[in-house]
């Protein structure tokens, strides 16, 4: 075929937050770039996060994203304690574990029935969806519903909550106010089982990730807000230990940077967390991924869409079980004293791990602030995924090789406020 | 449990200066309740609006508009139909026109809806309208009432 340069262009990635471009160049039947080029300006957290009191840094960084602000919140809350040398009882814990499955349960089924379904049902977004199959959207909004039910009754609003603190909340709820979401959970979990069961009749492109895999674990339980890391090959570090093995990188197309570990690509998110601590979800969930077809780990990037209602049914049993067995913290949150050292913070936010690192003064002020997102982190593993896709599939024409770069970049589920909003595809000699 | 004839939604943040006038104008209603409605007051997330919609036979939200050049204070009335997506918003969320497409749907949408967008002035961090938005609050009460009634009275 001859040198000729094709351009194909959309004029917004829809179901995707954040804006972004991305060009991929063909020479000689070979992919020889691909690119994510994300253009938003940068939005200097870090910078302005400097001289700010310890106690000010959650609200801050929970206004970096709007649909995980808890994740932002959890990291923040467990860097700054870690620089305090504070560790919260178990009860402040497993509100803090509830507050997050709010967070799992409202995001994962936005993505799951707003953003994602529609690209394997052959439908341009959601409003075509529920025009078809109702019945669907209705048990996606309810789910969702349910998820910001338990970030209203734990974090006092279902976006941005204002009731976590240093130490713990500044109101823990009573056991009667949280019964009315016993119920409601309890009715979602059937919601969270079809989801799982819906997802799994879907067409997957036959496609395995080879990349490293990185999350947070813990010993005897899935993590979602708390633990330290481990790799699919079998390495593991501390939070104080991340830094040494993650380097993040500027690159000149994008605007976020991109991280490596230990100089490799890798994936964070629900691929990640599956793949490495599948055997730590409950009974049912485990039945339910069994049901659908999933295996103990799981790297095809368009079945992420089966983890994340996995992933449902699992923080719904959790929201259940947390219920069942809380009593309500008698300090919600005591006085935590600052002092001079540096703190680290891991949790697992609905799309991947979340890291933050504050050094303290012996004021409180935060003299310096490091924040390493999920799609940072999976920045570079998007465009190489782009890359091997285009390679594999130059003989679509335009609109279907565009179309499914579009879903190869929803798979990952980007919300950097900071990912695609535009995509030009540019194919360069095919 | 029947359906209350009207929903008035005041969508927006009071922290966010004017961006508060939803829902400083819902506070005034609030004084006084038009007979048979319900007062609400949202972030604007989409699921939630589409429960509040749910429940009423007319639906009226009152939001703030940023547009250039504004004349703060100026209030549009715009029904369903002269409602166009945003461009380039960031698309996690729907916006108020998705909204209402997603609730037609679903068969969801109110039987009526109407639309009060106040043209504002300042939407920074903050607290309190502006002297124009403020301004503007009786009147745009006195539209709301209005339209619950079945009275249009526009000039």
């Amino acid at each position: 075929m001859s040198d000729e340069t094709r351009r194909l262009t959309v004029a917004s990635l829809a179901r995707v937050e954040g804006e972004g471009a991305l060009s991929v160049t063909i020479q000689d039947g070979r992919v020889t770039s691909s690119q994510l080029q994300i253009y938003e300006p940068p939005r200097f957290f870090e910078a302005f996060l400097r001289d700010r009191a310890f106690t000010e840094v959650a609200d801050i960084t929970s206004r970096i994203c709007g649909i995980c602000p808890v994740a932002y919140q959890t990291s923040a809350l467990q860097a700054v304690e870690d620089a305090c040398g504070y560790v919260v009882p178990r009860e402040v814990a497993e509100l803090r574990r509830l507050l997050y499955c709010g967070e799992w349960i409202s995001s994962h089924a936005l993505h799951i029935y707003l953003l994602h379904a529609p690209d394997f049902l052959g439908h341009p977004d959601v409003i075509s969806l529920a025009r078809s199959d109702r019945a669907a959207v209705e048990r996606g909004l309810a789910l969702k519903k349910v998820g910001n039910a338990v970030l209203e009754a734990v974090g006092g609003r279902a976006i941005h909550p204002v009731n976590a603190r240093v130490g713990g909340f500044y109101r823990a709820p009573t056991r009667s106010e949280l019964a009315p979401l016993a119920e409601q959970l309890r009715e979602a979990l059937d919601l969270a089982l079809a989801t799982v069961d819906w997802v799994s009749g879907f067409d997957f492109p036959d496609v395995e990730l080879t990349h490293e895999l990185l999350a947070v674990v813990e010993p005897d339980r899935y993590a979602i807000e708390n633990g330290t890391l481990a790799t699919a090959s079998g390495d593991t570090f501390t939070p104080a230990q991340f830094l040494d093995h993650v380097e993040e990188h500027h690159l000149p197309h994008t605007t976020a940077l991109q991280a490596t570990l230990d100089g490799h690509l890798y994936l964070t998110g629900p691929l990640a967390r599956y793949s490495i601590s599948s055997g730590l979800l409950s009974p049912l969930a485990r039945e339910a991924a069994g049901r659908a077809g999933l295996g103990d780990t799981c790297r095809n990037p368009f079945r992420s869409v089966i983890v994340r209602a996995v992933e449902v049914v699992y923080a719904v049993e959790e929201a259940l079980r947390i219920i069942e067995g809380y009593r309500r913290p008698e300090t919600p949150s005591p006085e935590v004293e600052p002092r001079a050292g540096v703190g680290h913070g891991v949790s697992e936010a609905p799309r991947g791990l979340l890291y933050h690192r504050y050094e303290l003064a012996g004021d409180g002020l935060v003299r310096a602030a490091r924040i390493i997102p999920p799609t940072s982190q999976n920045q570079a593993v998007i465009e190489d995924d782009l890359r091997r896709l285009v390679q594999s599939r130059l003989g679509l024409d335009d609109e279907a090789l565009t179309h499914l770069c579009e879903r190869t970049i929803r798979n990952y589920d980007p919300c950097i406020s900071c990912a695609t909003h535009f995509l030009r595809l540019t194919v360069t000699g095919r | 449990m029947s359906r209350p004839r009207a929903t008035v939604v005041g969508v927006g943040n009071a922290y966010r200066c004017d961006d508060g006038v939803g829902p400083a104008l819902v506070a005034h209603l609030a004084q006084d309740p038009p007979p048979g409605a319900v007062l609400e007051v949202c972030d604007g997330e989409p699921a939630r609006l589409l429960d509040i919609w749910s429940r009423a036979d007319l639906a009226v939200v009152v939001d703030s508009l940023v547009c250039s050049a504004p004349r703060p204070g100026r209030i549009h009335r715009t029904m369903v139909g002269d409602l166009h997506p945003a461009a380039g918003g960031g698309t996690h969320s729907l916006g108020i026109p998705g909204a209402i497409e997603l609730a037609s749907a679903l068969g969801r949408a109110p039987a009526r809806f109407v639309v009060f967008a106040v043209e504002v002035a300042e939407v920074g961090h903050g607290l309190g309208l502006s002297p124009e938005v403020e301004a503007a609050l009786p009147e745009l009460e006195r539209l709301v009432r209005a339209e619950i009634s079945a009275e249009p009275a526009l000039p």
